[in-house]
């Protein structure tokens, strides 16, 4: 009973207040966010089945499927397939993203964040920066499938972190377009539907497990430009030669490109929603 | 204490709430339709109405959380839409279904909103605590959320509006559900908020509520204010008490009609299948007469008792649109309309 009735509040005409939140605010509140999504995530674990399941399956499968087929013998297969399936596992991941915004904004919890004097873009930002645990989870796995399986990486330790850091920011990148459609859908599931539509044509007309020169000459145009396959490449040459080359640079500035776009569309589209 | 002089009024916005001709459409619904609402520093004021009356999306304007699509509102001053980030650290919301994240536990809720709100990571851990123990939630504080019970729930909800101590806090619906012992707690929790100077815009669907905590009341219908006043001023123009009567034998029903008309001076209502009467009470003192009356006339009653005006009749009286709309009552509303222009 003492809290309230000893502290007397400060009138609201008295008080210097600004009305824009500053930069280094906006990380706190972000990081603060973030925080609360490894809470959940410490609360429940289950929806973690993805990020581990995933990974160990289809490296398995593909490898031992396409591994012949493809390249001789699965060992020659290893050094393509792997980073193809990183970029395909962890980009999937992010769609889980938009998936668990949708259910999380539906619940009365974000009315408060939407009343508090944060920045707009937190709890959005910080879901987003929580869920990076999740794609550190399917990457570590993947490479770790990789090495039982065979895969002695070139590049080194430095070029497999190198490549882990890489995977991940892009995959974060990408959560915003998937974000996106998480704050406009109305359901859960149809937010899943959409975005498997984009994700499953993006990732396999792309360089993630053939050779696009073997595919017909509009696929293999696409396969060329598509922005997956110039992350397949940074990885493959980060992971078997430990080398940055243009694809790099292709792949960061498409990621910052989405996040332009599409994270000042998630922000205003989520104010906008009542 | 502070003394506050008629400078301060003048010019350090006397208005916690100034809203002027608030409009939210969803559709062709208009939800709220010129919703004007004024609320002293200090006050308690309470927005009564039914459900979809346009209570909660009135607030949710007010609190930052809607844009209007007409009319304009300030909070201490600040416009809602072009400062709303000023706004939004002058104002508390606890909404009517708990704000509260439900994976998490009471402690880590409060943690969290205290974090958001600035505090460092031990502040935020004694501001937690301080106020689980004065909501009297401290052994369940470890506990998930999904276990609370809905006054629980309630109360750290409020908890988590009270972490910046805001001088104005929007409470949508504070008590629907709760038992009656968590509803007079939640009274007490809000006469202490106001003793500490917060000012409170509480919604309500309990005319009771509103008298017995609010210093001003708008009754709210269909988006519109239909009647602003005190507790008071709405009970006058609402009428009074009733008084409700059942006989054991139906045949007299006439001769206590009579009765009626001849000692409480008033035109009773007779449902005829029931037995029953039913007649205003403007001076309980009299009703001993009539009582007497009854007796000498060989009149036995069944049944009586006292009904007090309940949220529908205060709208049947105030809207209009129910079923009996009588000249006073109707007068009586359009002199409160006519107030608030």
């Amino acid at each position: 009973m003492s809290a309230i009735a000893t502290t007397t509040i400060t009138p609201g005409a008295d008080r210097t207040l600004k009305n824009r939140v500053s930069l280094s605010q906006s990380l706190a509140h972000t990081v603060t966010m973030a925080y609360r999504g490894l809470l959940k995530i410490k609360r429940t674990p289950e929806q973690l089945f993805d990020v581990t399941l995933q990974p160990i399956i289809f490296t398995l499968m593909f490898t031992y499927i396409f591994g012949g087929a493809v390249a001789g013998d699965v060992q020659n297969y290893l050094p393509i397939i792997i980073p193809g399936i990183l970029v395909q596992t962890v980009i999937s991941t992010s769609i889980v993203t938009g998936v668990q915004l949708r259910e999380d904004m539906d619940k009365g919890v974000f009315d408060r964040f939407r009343s508090l004097p944060i920045a707009r873009i937190a709890p959005l930002s910080g879901a987003l920066l929580a869920d990076t645990v999740r794609y550190l989870i399917a990457t570590t796995l993947t490479f770790a499938m990789g090495f039982v399986m065979g895969l002695r990486p070139e590049g080194g330790a430095g070029g497999v972190l190198a490549a882990a850091v890489l995977v991940i920011v892009c995959a974060w990148s990408l959560s915003w377009i998937f974000a996106f459609f998480g704050v406009i859908a109305r359901t859960a599931s149809s937010v899943q539907g959409i975005s498997m539509l984009i994700l499953f044509p993006l990732t396999f007309l792309s360089n993630a497990f053939v050779d696009p020169s073997t595919m017909p000459a509009p696929l293999e145009w696409f396969a060329n430009i598509n922005p997956v396959s110039h992350l397949v490449t940074a990885v493959r040459d980060l992971v078997n030669s430990g080398t940055i080359g243009a694809d790099f640079g292709w792949s960061l500035f498409g990621s910052a490109v989405v996040v332009a776009v599409f994270a000042p569309l998630t922000v205003r589209a989520y104010m906008r929603k009542a | 204490m502070t003394t506050i002089t008629a400078h301060d009024i003048a010019f350090r916005g006397a208005w916690a709430v100034e809203a002027e001709g608030l409009v939210k459409t969803f559709g062709a619904n208009r939800a709220v339709d010129g919703v004007d609402l004024r609320v002293a520093t200090g006050t308690v004021y309470g927005v009564l109405g039914p459900n979809g009356a346009g209570k909660t999306t009135t607030i949710s304007m007010l609190a930052t959380l809607l844009r209007p699509d007409g009319g304009n509102a300030r909070i201490f001053g600040h416009d809602v839409q072009r400062e709303s980030q000023v706004v939004r650290q002058l104002i508390g919301v606890t909404g009517q279904y708990a704000s509260v994240d439900e994976t998490l536990s009471a402690t880590e809720n409060l943690v969290l909103f205290a974090r958001l709100l600035g505090l460092s990571h031990r502040a935020a851990k004694a501001k937690a605590a301080e106020l689980l123990d004065e909501f009297g939630l401290t052994e369940a504080a470890r506990r998930p959320l999904k276990n609370f019970s809905g006054g629980m729930r309630r109360r750290l909800d409020l908890a988590a509006s009270l972490i910046a101590q805001p001088p104005l806090i929007f409470l949508d619906e504070p008590t629907t559900g709760l038992d009656p012992r968590t509803r007079s707690q939640m009274w007490d929790t809000i006469r202490r908020l106001v003793a500490t100077g917060s000012t409170v815009l509480l919604t309500t669907q309990y005319l009771d509520e509103a008298d017995q905590l609010a210093d001003r009341i708008a009754v709210i219908d269909r988006g519109r204010v239909v009647a602003e006043g005190t507790g008071d001023d709405l009970k006058a123009s609402v009428g009074s008490s009733s008084l409700q009567l059942r006989l054991q034998d139906p045949r007299d029903l006439d001769d206590l009609r009579v009765a009626i008309e001849r000692v409480l001076k008033v035109t009773p209502t007779v449902s005829p299948e029931a037995g029953r009467v039913t007649a205003p009470m403007d001076d309980p003192d009299i009703v001993t007469e009539l009582l007497v009356t009854l007796r000498d006339e060989g009149i036995r009653l069944s049944e009586l008792s006292v009904q007090k005006p309940t949220l529908d009749e205060v709208f049947l009286t105030l809207t209009g649109h129910g079923v009996e709309a009588d000249a006073s009552g109707a007068e009586s509303a359009n002199e409160l309309e006519g107030s608030r222009a």
